[in-house]
């Protein structure tokens, strides 16, 4: 069986007012009150189209490797419900603003978490579309509240190709156009408020077969529940088939708490939307380098060129300018992009230390990483702050300190007592034994006392070693440095 | 090309428009028929035009907050209001088919 997934994502437009009105885009307000006349839909109101929205969509646009329509049209959607007060939706059907990208993204192999491969989806186009009101269903009085503070608020929606065939690379794909727009500022694309929204559609056939009858899910609050979505519809579709059903093309929806797909309600048969232009906007012209008009006002002009020119650095170029810089692995960038701040926290520990950035890198990502996951926190919640764990790291490379020390001093720190590295190693007698003769005794002391061992090793069992610089560490109390451990007993057991 | 009662029934749902007796049905007709016109003339090579403003510029407006703040006269307009919402059915009610819409009529 060879699943097919598409996705259709709607990205909120990060901007202070609406796409074709002035009323306030913001996410928790009293119910109607960032409502204009014309998002309420009282006749006579016009739509007026909001230049910030259209750079959004051009970044985006270019970031996705898009062709830029420097000529694209708005039409309207109808159908009707509560929280569409017009009856219809303006959107670009017939010629959005922006077509034929594609999106980079990348996978661990094999579920092994250390080698990485690069998958691309295509965008089949960008446009620029206005969101619906919020529903609140109330169904102990049988009504649905309705508050319009969303209605009109600029969405661009990224129709991806069906190039993708499980949940872990849906969820790919939509981390990495997160991290995109977050990078642009065109939206700032956070799932649990409803700025980023993902509808999947599902299919399976047999290879060299027809696609089959797909169907749509919805209702996706998060990146997880995607992965686990998709791959829940691909196994129920499966199923279905190989126990002789047929597939429905409906709409279902996903239950977060159950992990399955059920159908849908309200969405009964196929919607005729009767696309129509939208009479109340002429064409959108978008100017370049080459096109720009001599004689006219600048702020009526979207200049794509101007707008390409000014686009940050994707999350692909920072990776790669993380491993050229620091030579780290791909996979480190990966994790130091995906995880907000990690970066700047990793550059900041960097240039204030002497220890390399690829021993700096495993500290980050193996201790204070797993440290924040546990406790659920983010990099800027941590306790641990770049300065405290660049001291403690200058400790371990000045060789003050043992690497098992060292992670005792991180603990310490971690409760957050405002106890600086190197009053922690005072307090609990952390630092190395500065004196060769008393280490040279104790290994002497340790040999002395392991006559089996001493035997197994000199015939040839050298893996009995560790456990003899085992007993001098905890000898000296962790104060000892296990290379230099290592050097001295070989020497004498020669 | 024959005005079916699927085709009526099909626009009355999407358009909830009301064609209610053969009067009704017959200015349908006509109407299409009218608009029928307009295949007698050769657009062979002529780009469709959607709107007399194709020639005018799309009037692009500067970031601002200019609008909302009028809840109070917005939910004037509302004939039922819980604390500031506005209130709706629970979901779109379904039309009668035409059938069902006769006998409803000839019963009241």
């Amino acid at each position: 069986w060879v699943p097919v997934v598409g996705l259709e994502v709607h990205a909120q437009i990060s901007s202070n007012s609406k796409l074709f009105s002035g009323s306030q885009v913001q996410f928790a307000a009293p119910p109607n009150s960032l409502v204009s006349f014309f998002d309420a839909s009282l006749p006579g109101t016009l739509p007026v189209l909001n230049r910030r929205c259209v750079e959004a969509a051009v970044m985006t646009g270019l970031a996705l490797n898009c062709s830029i329509n420097k000529k694209s049209l708005f039409d309207r959607k109808h159908y009707f419900y509560a929280d569409l007060p017009a009856g219809y939706q303006i959107t670009q059907q017939r010629v959005p603003i922006a077509v034929n990208g594609t999106l980079s993204y990348s996978l661990y192999k094999d579920n092994k978490m250390s080698q990485m491969v690069t998958k691309t989806v295509r965008i089949k186009q960008i446009q620029l579309e206005q969101d619906s009101g919020k529903s609140l269903h109330d169904d102990t009085r049988s009504q649905t509240l309705v508050d319009l503070n969303r209605a009109g608020v600029g969405l661009m929606e990224v129709v991806m190709e069906p190039d993708m065939c499980c949940g872990e690379e849906a969820a790919a794909a939509v981390r990495e156009l997160q991290l995109i727009l977050q990078t642009l500022g065109s939206s700032q694309a956070v799932m649990a408020e409803g700025q980023l929204r993902v509808d999947a559609n599902v299919s399976v056939h047999h290879r060299g077969e027809p696609y089959g009858v797909r169907t749509e899910v919805k209702n996706i609050n998060s990146i997880r529940f995607l992965a686990k979505a998709v791959d829940y519809e691909i196994e129920r579709q499966i199923e279905e088939l190989e126990n002789g059903g047929t597939i429905l093309n409906e709409t279902r929806a996903f239950d977060s708490k159950l992990g399955c797909t059920v159908p849908m309600r309200d969405k009964e048969g196929k919607q005729d939307y009767r696309f129509m232009p939208e009479p109340n906007l002429p064409p959108l012209i978008l100017y370049d380098a080459k096109s720009l008009p001599a004689n006219i006002n600048h702020q009526q002009v979207v200049n794509i060129d101007w707008i390409h020119e000014r686009l940050p650095d994707l999350p692909s170029v920072r990776r790669a300018k993380l491993v050229e810089l620091y030579g780290i692995l791909p996979e480190h960038s990966f994790t130091l992009v995906n995880e907000d701040g990690l970066t700047e926290f990793f550059e900041n520990v960097v240039n204030q230390t002497q220890m390399k950035p690829k021993k700096v890198i495993g500290w980050i990502l193996k201790d204070l990483l797993s440290y924040l996951k546990q406790h659920s926190l983010t990099v800027k919640e941590s306790p641990v702050s770049s300065v405290l764990l660049a001291d403690l790291l200058n400790l371990l490379e000045k060789k003050e300190i043992s690497s098992t020390a060292a992670k005792q001093v991180l603990a310490e720190l971690w409760k957050g007592e405002g106890k600086s590295p190197l009053e922690i190693v005072k307090e609990k007698k952390l630092e190395l034994m500065q004196d060769q003769k008393e280490l040279e005794q104790i290994c002497q002391e340790v040999i002395d006392g392991q006559e089996n061992e001493v035997m197994a090793i000199k015939a040839g069992n050298l893996k009995v070693l560790n456990k003899l610089i085992g007993l001098v560490q905890r000898k000296t109390q962790g104060r000892s440095n296990p290379v230099v451990v290592k050097q001295l007993l070989e020497k004498k057991l020669s | 090309q024959e005005v079916t009662v699927e085709v009526l029934e099909h626009l009355e749902h999407l358009a909830l428009v009301d064609f209610r007796d053969a009067e009704g049905v017959e200015r349908l007709r006509k109407a299409i028929r009218f608009a029928d016109l307009l295949q007698e003339v050769n657009t062979e090579g002529v780009e469709p035009m959607d709107s007399v403003l194709e020639d005018r510029c799309l009037y692009l407006r500067e970031d601002d907050v200019t609008e909302g703040n009028c809840t109070k006269e917005l939910l004037k307009n509302a004939r039922e209001k819980v604390e500031e919402y506005f209130v709706a059915p629970p979901g779109n009610i379904p039309l009668l088919k035409l059938e069902e819409q006769e006998t409803f009529l000839q019963g009241s």
